[in-house]
């Protein structure tokens, strides 16, 4: 066996723990340091998919964004005004149900699917297309993706600002 | 390197581990002497001998004694931290810091992986270890270790917009993102430096002035993002004790600060890299010799350590910025001057 299939299989057990680890704990601090295992190891689970390009986005948005801003968040909220959050668990029987639809209809996929498997190339530089499609086939989508976050900005922005009142 | 590894041990996995050990003894050793080298010069700033006794007028053993001396401290738990959480903290940062240092290319014949985004796998690592601060200020339960690492995290998170357009400059007029790439297109000596324009013809002149304010916006945003002086305000000593650092002692005091300094030097070689030639010779091809890959360590670790040294000499002269005074510097000067290179130059490759 190939040692990056040792390590795939070492990665989706962190992941897939981590995952399950996060949604049982009742401390919200560890829920979110979960997170940040779990989005790390999907990150090598796409280097493993020789993906490089997306596994270092996965990395920039997820951990260096989103779990950022989450982490501070939790910080704003417990510690400085002294209120005590938990997670408790909501709607047990209905997301049970919906995580046991999703699972068997994923293996469903899975196993009915024909895979094309092919050999991996070593060193494709996919950044350059990636690039390139982003401002030929696909320049709406990102025009459009662009605009919604200056939006989101200027919203932001228009919020935090003290009124005049 | 990989090949010449690869036939030694004939195993792929044995070459990949063995690859980042001397990363990784770099790492360590670099970041025991600059902690001498920042008590020195300082002492030299402010007229004083410095660390003087072990081993002589120099101090030169004083990493060890002082290692030593850090090795054998208790290993504190606050009583009402976090216990997980607050072990983890230390480790996540330096593992952040750490793994930066895998794209720096030391010479061309050894970098850890030339990744083909090296630059960009730069940046989004670095992030690995403002999670690890968030993570330290928190489990400590203290409020001025909350503070610090509030203050790091909105730090680091405004600084990176100017780091990246700075950088950006460089990615267009190199075309791609890969670290040994952009130390080859450096070569043919210092005129052909991206400071003064990159290879190309004379019209790249117009370049210069543009260039020089890139290579130091991102010289002052990297300072910013690895923490120091007068961008210090994570572990302001007179206004919150020590930040995140304030609870820690023994090893993981170590570990903060290993990756501070470890910081240091790769933000100081991202620079170098990009603006001043990385591992090539200043004199180019004229004079072979130096120009061999094991002159090629030396240039870049002698281009790493100056800056180190402007790091250390700017910590010991300027004052500390305030937190509003911080963020006017990013958004309101860095950024839109940032802006107007990245145009500058965009114009020229259009032109």
């Amino acid at each position: 066996m190939n040692y990056s299939t040792v390590l795939f299989y070492i990665f989706a057990l962190i992941t897939i723990g981590s995952a399950v680890y996060l949604v049982t704990t009742k401390n919200i601090m560890y829920s979110a340091v979960a997170l940040f295992i779990s989005l790390f190891s999907i990150a090598v689970l796409y280097i493993l998919l020789r993906a490089d390009f997306i596994a270092i986005t996965q990395i920039m948005v997820y951990v260096g964004g989103i779990l950022i801003l989450l982490l501070f968040g939790i910080m704003l909220t417990r510690k400085v005004t002294e209120v005590d959050i938990t997670s408790n668990a909501l709607n047990v029987i209905p997301s049970v149900i919906f995580a046991v639809g999703i699972t068997a209809i994923l293996i469903v996929i899975m196993l009915t699917t024909k895979w094309n498997i092919r050999a991996p190339l070593n060193n494709e530089v996919t950044v350059n297309q990636i690039g390139k499609m982003m401002l030929t086939g696909y320049l709406l989508p990102f025009e459009i993706a662009s605009i919604v976050l200056l939006v989101a900005l200027i919203g932001s922005a228009m919020y935090a600002r003290k009124s005049k009142q | 390197m990989d090949k010449f590894l690869l036939d030694i041990f004939g195993s792929e996995l044995i070459k990949d581990l063995i690859i980042p050990v001397p990363l990784f003894a770099f790492v360590i050793v670099f970041a025991l002497y600059a902690v001498l080298a920042e008590r020195k010069v300082s002492a030299f700033m402010q007229n004083r001998p410095g660390p003087n006794r072990a081993g002589g007028r120099t101090g030169i053993l004083q990493p060890i004694v002082d290692a030593i001396k850090l090795l054998q401290k208790e290993m504190v738990l606050p009583e009402r931290a976090d216990k997980w959480l607050y072990w983890m903290a230390p480790f996540v940062v330096f593992t952040g810091t750490l793994l930066g240092f895998a794209i720096i290319p030391f010479s061309s014949i050894y970098v850890g992986v030339d990744l083909n985004i090296g630059l960009f796998y730069f940046f989004a690592i670095t992030s690995i270890s403002v999670v690890g601060m968030l993570i330290g200020g928190w489990s400590s339960n203290n409020k001025y270790s909350l503070y610090g690492s509030m203050r790091s995290v909105a730090q680091i998170v405004s600084y990176e917009i100017p780091t990246a357009l700075a950088a950006l400059n460089i990615v267009m007029l190199a075309g791609t993102l890969s670290m040994q790439k952009f130390c080859e297109l450096q070569a043919g000596g210092i005129q052909n430096w991206f400071i003064f324009g990159g290879p190309g013809g004379l019209s790249k002149v117009i370049l210069i002035p543009f260039l020089v304010i890139a290579a130091l916006i991102l010289f002052i945003s990297t300072l910013a993002e690895a923490n120091r002086t007068p961008f210090d305000l994570v572990e302001a000593d007179s206004e919150i004790v020590a930040g995140v650092h304030l609870e820690y002692a023994g090893m993981q005091m170590v570990m903060f600060l290993f990756a501070e300094y470890a910081q240091m030097f790769a933000v100081s070689g991202i620079v170098v890299t990009l603006f001043l030639g990385g591992w090539q010779s200043p004199f180019g091809n004229a004079i072979p010799v130096l120009n061999t890959p094991w002159m090629q360590f030396a240039w870049f670790i002698g281009k790493g350590l100056f800056f180190v040294f402007v790091q250390i000499w700017l910590r010991w002269t300027l004052p500390r910025l305030r937190v509003d005074q911080l963020m006017q510097l990013c958004w309101k000067y860095l950024i839109p001057i940032a802006l107007v290179c990245v145009f500058a130059v965009g114009l020229y490759l259009v032109l």
